[in-house]
């Protein structure tokens, strides 16, 4: 039915590899039990609508996505019990072989969470710059300097760029007046 | 012909200097975008939203036609050069796109892609011309108890009905659900999933959600898997094709337009199945069988063009119903959406010189594609030889400023790391993500819907079976659950050989196993 996806599944029949299962999905669970919980507890927590003109109430969504998101949670843990396995994203830049290089994405939500906050002390421009410096040698550029131009280029460019061609003025932070 | 008249009025509005500037602009960025590797058209679009922010609705959305189409064409150069389609439905050009390229015939592939994409989406245009105004004033004769079941259509085909595995559908569909749930109800005024934090009493912006899952989680996903080495480029000169590829394209073209427009125009459509059995019909039809998985133009050319044209052909329920079916198509939306502009099946009748100065964009957008892009295919080109480092850290570095300009507030950068995570995981565990992105979108609408149709109706729960329409829905959205189940059943008594039919392409090693399997 799902034209492309076929081949991969009959490459894998062709090609038997020992999968393991992958508990590392039970993550997927814990999201979802853990959405579905705060769903339900929040609901429960509003006054219903008048139930002559409005018989769903403001609740009734919020309380069959949660309990969905629950039922679902445990059909989902059984199947990977059952050796369920998802097929992982590929594309050109990935290397499906590659064991996962996590060190390199804490790094980068730590670099992420550092920009989140300090955008408004720091002002755009700046923090634009250290983001893309960062992410750059992060993931591999070795060229310091040149990854720092590249950085102010875009962080100081867009900032003008917002500000006069869209007039969106992205906050200046410390280089308030100096910009 | 009154359609006729809009259009001439739309070319009118669309055709003035600065807005051709508008349209160049937008079509040159969206290929430039597109041809970035790791970029699909959803996230092309999602990526360029923030640049239609302050410029005047018309303006943007020529600026969109542009970028639709010319993110579409980049994907294809990509598949073609590289080996790595950006997403599922250019699959199969990749696979014949790339043999030729190998085999020295890169420029008649980028070509026949190039040709074809706008025989098809012109011809897609066309119909859409023809269709959308006749659906949209069919649609307006509908009730809130047809709109509601049409939109859980939607829901179902794009969760069940597409992708692989129905249960990951699921899960990504109510996860798209909840995200959708937060901010004040509508009816009672009461926050709900807020946190308490009075920003989120708007909702999430569904612009940040499609940056995040789109942008920031493919970005992090690719981290984790980085190519130590970056895949090989094939060099290429100017595109061109001879007299015996023009001959074995042009009926290719046509029938891979046939094939796509329906299938995008469906609720539960989406470009793969098209491009797939176009790319079957001709491997049966052709004279050059045996060219067939080693660069086979027909294989190009149909596939292609099937793909155009569903392109196209997604935008007649866009248009007139208000329902996405693709990812792109969903990012597009939001766009109206952020202009004020209630996406449903009162669009033409509310802002006909807007929706057809778009239409008349699609046809301008599409000549200046082809225009531009055959002298420019060596310098797009060069763009796939851009360093990964500075690649994903630009893209790192755009998602950010895309979501901290919506609203200018660091609540919304972190909403989008916290998506950002959530597409990374989906990524990793195979969850598909257009039903997410549907799910945030349709969500909010169908509880909208169904309560003011019950408010209508005196809370009586019947009111939603009255009219015939939305009875015969109700009816194919049950088919469509069955009907796998009863495949199921019917594949265990009659079990058939599987398709002779090449390795889905993912990368270098991805080839030996094609050659493998036809060895």
């Amino acid at each position: 039915m799902t034209a492309p996806a076929e081949p991969s599944a009959v490459s894998a029949d062709t090609a038997p590899a020992p999968k393991r299962r992958d508990y590392a999905q039970f993550v997927v669970c814990a999201v979802m039990a853990a959405v579905g919980v705060f769903l339900v507890v929040d609901a429960l927590s509003l006054t219903g609508g008048f139930a002559k003109v409005d018989p769903v109430g403001p609740r009734l969504f919020p309380l069959v996505i949660g309990g969905g998101l629950l039922v679902l949670s445990v059909v989902f843990a059984v199947a990977i019990l059952r050796g369920s396995t998802g097929e992982a994203d590929s594309g050109e830049d990935v290397d499906p072989n590659s064991p996962g290089d996590w060190k390199t994405v804490g790094l980068l939500v730590g670099l992420f969470v550092v920009t989140i906050a300090f955008v408004d002390v720091l002002g755009w421009a700046i923090i634009g710059t250290v983001l893309f410096a960062g992410a750059a040698t992060i993931l591999g550029s070795r060229h310091w300097v040149r990854n720092v131009a590249i950085g102010a280029v875009l962080g100081f460019g867009s900032f003008y760029a917002f500000y006069v061609g869209l007039g969106i003025p992205l906050p200046a932070g410390i280089l308030d007046g100096i910009l | 012909m009154d359609n006729l008249n809009w259009l001439l009025q739309g070319f009118e509005q669309a055709a003035t200097p600065m807005n051709l500037l508008y349209a160049c602009i937008g079509v040159l960025l969206g290929t430039a975008v597109g041809v970035l590797p790791g970029i699909g058209p959803a996230m092309t679009v999602a990526l360029l939203l923030p640049v239609t922010y302050n410029v005047s609705p018309s303006a943007a959305f020529i600026m969109f036609a542009g970028i639709y189409y010319g993110g579409m064409y980049g994907g294809s150069t990509t598949s073609i050069l590289l080996n790595t389609p950006g997403e599922s439905s250019s699959v199969i050009t990749a696979i014949e796109g790339n043999k030729m390229a190998r085999a020295g015939r890169a420029a008649q592939a980028l070509a026949t892609a190039a040709i074809g994409s706008f025989v098809a989406g012109s011809i897609g245009t066309m119909l859409l011309v023809l269709f959308a105004p006749a659906v949209s004033s069919f649609a307006v004769t509908l009730g809130a108890p047809s709109y509601l079941a049409i939109m859980l259509l939607a829901l179902v085909a794009v969760t069940a009905v597409l992708g692989t595995s129905k249960l990951r559908g699921c899960i990504s569909l109510l996860l798209g659900l909840a995200i959708g749930l937060v901010g004040i109800d509508f009816l009672t005024g009461q926050p709900r999933a807020t946190f308490g934090i009075p920003q989120l009493s708007d909702g999430i912006d569904i612009v940040v959600v499609a940056v995040a899952v789109f942008a920031l989680g493919e970005a992090l996903w690719v981290a984790a898997h980085l190519r130590r080495k970056p895949a090989e480029v094939i060099p290429v000169g100017r595109p061109w094709m001879g007299k015996s590829d023009w001959k074995r394209s042009w009926k290719p073209w046509l029938r891979g337009t046939a094939y796509g427009f329906p299938f995008g125009a469906l609720p539960a459509g989406g470009a793969e199945l098209p491009t797939f059995l176009s790319y079957i019909t001709e491997k049966k039809l052709s004279k050059h069988k045996d060219e067939f998985g080693k660069g086979a133009i027909e294989g190009v050319a149909g596939p292609e063009a099937a793909n155009n044209a569903s392109a196209a052909g997604t935008l007649v329920p866009m248009l007139s119903l208000g329902l996405p079916t693709n990812a792109t198509a969903a990012v597009m939306l939001t766009a109206f959406v952020s202009y004020g502009i209630q996406p449903g099946p009162t669009l033409f009748e509310k802002e006909p010189l807007l929706i057809w100065t778009l239409i008349a964009s699609l046809f301008i957008g599409n000549f200046l594609l082809l225009v531009l892009n055959l002298p420019l295919a060596p310098l797009w080109a060069k763009l796939l030889r851009t360093p990964r480092p500075y690649l994903y850290a630009g893209i790192l570095f755009f998602a950010a400023l895309g979501a901290f300009a919506v609203n200018l507030q660091w609540l919304d950068l972190a909403l989008l790391l916290t998506f950002g995570l959530l597409g990374l995981m989906m990524r990793r565990f195979g969850l598909p993500v257009l039903p997410l992105i549907i799910g945030v979108i349709l969500g909010p609408r169908i509880e909208r819907q169904l309560r003011q149709s019950l408010q209508l109706g005196g809370g009586d729960w019947g009111s939603l079976f009255t009219e015939p329409v939305a009875i015969i829905v109700y009816i194919v959205i049950a088919m469509l659950l069955v009907a796998p189940l009863v495949a199921k059943v019917v594949r265990a008594h009659y079990p058939v050989a599987a398709p002779d039919f090449p390795d889905g392409p993912a990368g270098g090693d991805a080839t030996d196993t094609r050659e493998k399997a036809h060895a």
